[in-house]
């Protein structure tokens, strides 16, 4: 591996191997990869809210599912991936803090896992993993050589996918 | 009712919310030292207007593990607040609470300490809201704890995805607190909804 590319929150990045990619501390948010084998081009986005169309502040394209996975998919096959060979795999959405069950907070990690995998499905994106819920936080770390998805929680043992 | 326009604040807006970080964090502060008898400090407060992608790196990484305890705001100021300190400082101010002496690298808190953390956590939100409450001459509630162990980027996740629905930026009020020998340093941070920074800075007289 040489270098690790840094994704924030509400932000997408792409990479190609022998580069690996990562998001840190991902809580209700999820984080989606994006992976095409043949080519070993990896693309990361860090969504934080399921719709773009609810939410009339919408500019920034890598907070939400539907367009976050849209813009994702250009920027790889700008750089050469096939859009037809992409598979997914995806962790978070985690309820950090237990809020009584009718808060629409509480669900919020729930809601965007939900609305990616409609996403995907939508483009044929086959979930290839996921490790999402829960109420903890995690660390990816993608590596498009291998294809592995490497996962660090709080007190918890490394988990590859 | 004042409007904030977070792309547009002056310097005057900035000067009232620090203030308001003081104010509140000063008796939070005072709650906290008397509590555990012994002084601490806080330092002047920050008004941050932050992107999301920076928002974690405030205290101290995002994958800084933190105790966090979070209320939700309601009443005429909507938002959160949030308590956060590091593991270590969690585990000595239970120490100094229940005479114990645990050593602070021991993470594991008992059933009993997670609710002193969570009473800890109460009191002090208090003494910022209260005070924060007598200042602008509203009425705040918050609900109870939520308290959550983890990587700070996973905790500011939540507020986060709240300002998210806005806008691309949070705005924030955090102070830091410490004591002489670093043993209790942590932050409280408070962040109102949009509306609530104007319903703040009208009751100011701005």
């Amino acid at each position: 591996m040489d270098n690790m590319i840094k994704v924030g929150m509400a932000d997408l990045n792409i990479c190609v191997t022998p580069d690996a990619i990562t998001t840190l501390g991902l809580g209700s948010c999820v984080g989606i990869v994006l992976y095409d084998p043949r080519k070993k081009i990896a693309g990361l986005v860090h969504v934080m809210l399921p719709d773009s169309t609810k939410i009339i502040n919408n500019e920034n394209k890598a907070k939400f599912a539907d367009t976050g996975i849209d813009l994702l998919i250009k920027k790889m096959c700008d750089i050469g991936a096939n859009s037809n060979s992409l598979i997914a795999k995806i962790a978070g959405g985690a309820q950090m803090f237990a809020f009584g069950s009718n808060s629409e907070m509480m669900r919020i990690g729930e809601r965007n896992v939900e609305a990616t995998k409609i996403k995907l499905k939508q483009l044929g994106i086959r979930i290839m993993a996921e490790d999402t819920g829960a109420n903890y936080g995690r660390t990816i770390e993608f590596y498009p050589e291998t294809g592995e998805l490497h996962i660090k929680s709080v007190g918890k043992e490394r988990k590859i996918l | 009712m004042s409007h904030i326009n977070l792309n547009q604040i002056d310097n005057m807006q900035f000067d009232v919310l620090r203030e308001i970080g003081n104010i509140g964090a000063g008796n939070a502060t005072t709650a906290l030292s008397q509590m555990i008898n012994s002084k601490i400090d806080m330092k002047v407060p920050k008004v941050d207007l932050l992107e999301f992608k920076e928002l974690s790196d405030i205290v101290g990484g995002a994958e800084n593990i933190v105790v966090g305890i979070l209320f939700t705001l309601e009443g005429q100021i909507d938002g959160m607040m949030m308590f956060m300190m590091d593991l270590s400082a969690a585990r000595h101010l239970v120490n100094l609470l229940m005479g114990t002496t645990t050593d602070s690298q021991t993470t594991d808190f008992s059933d009993m300490e997670l609710s002193a953390l969570n009473e800890i956590g109460n009191i002090i939100a208090g003494a910022y809201l209260s005070s924060l409450s007598s200042l602008t001459n509203m009425l705040i509630t918050s609900s109870v704890p939520y308290m959550s162990i983890d990587m700070s980027g996973a905790i500011l996740s939540v507020p986060a995805i709240e300002f998210g629905k806005i806008g691309d930026k949070a705005l924030l009020i955090e102070t830091e607190f410490g004591d002489d020998i670093k043993a209790v340093n942590g932050y409280f941070i408070l962040i109102p909804t949009l509306e609530s920074y104007g319903a703040i800075l009208s009751s100011l007289g701005l």
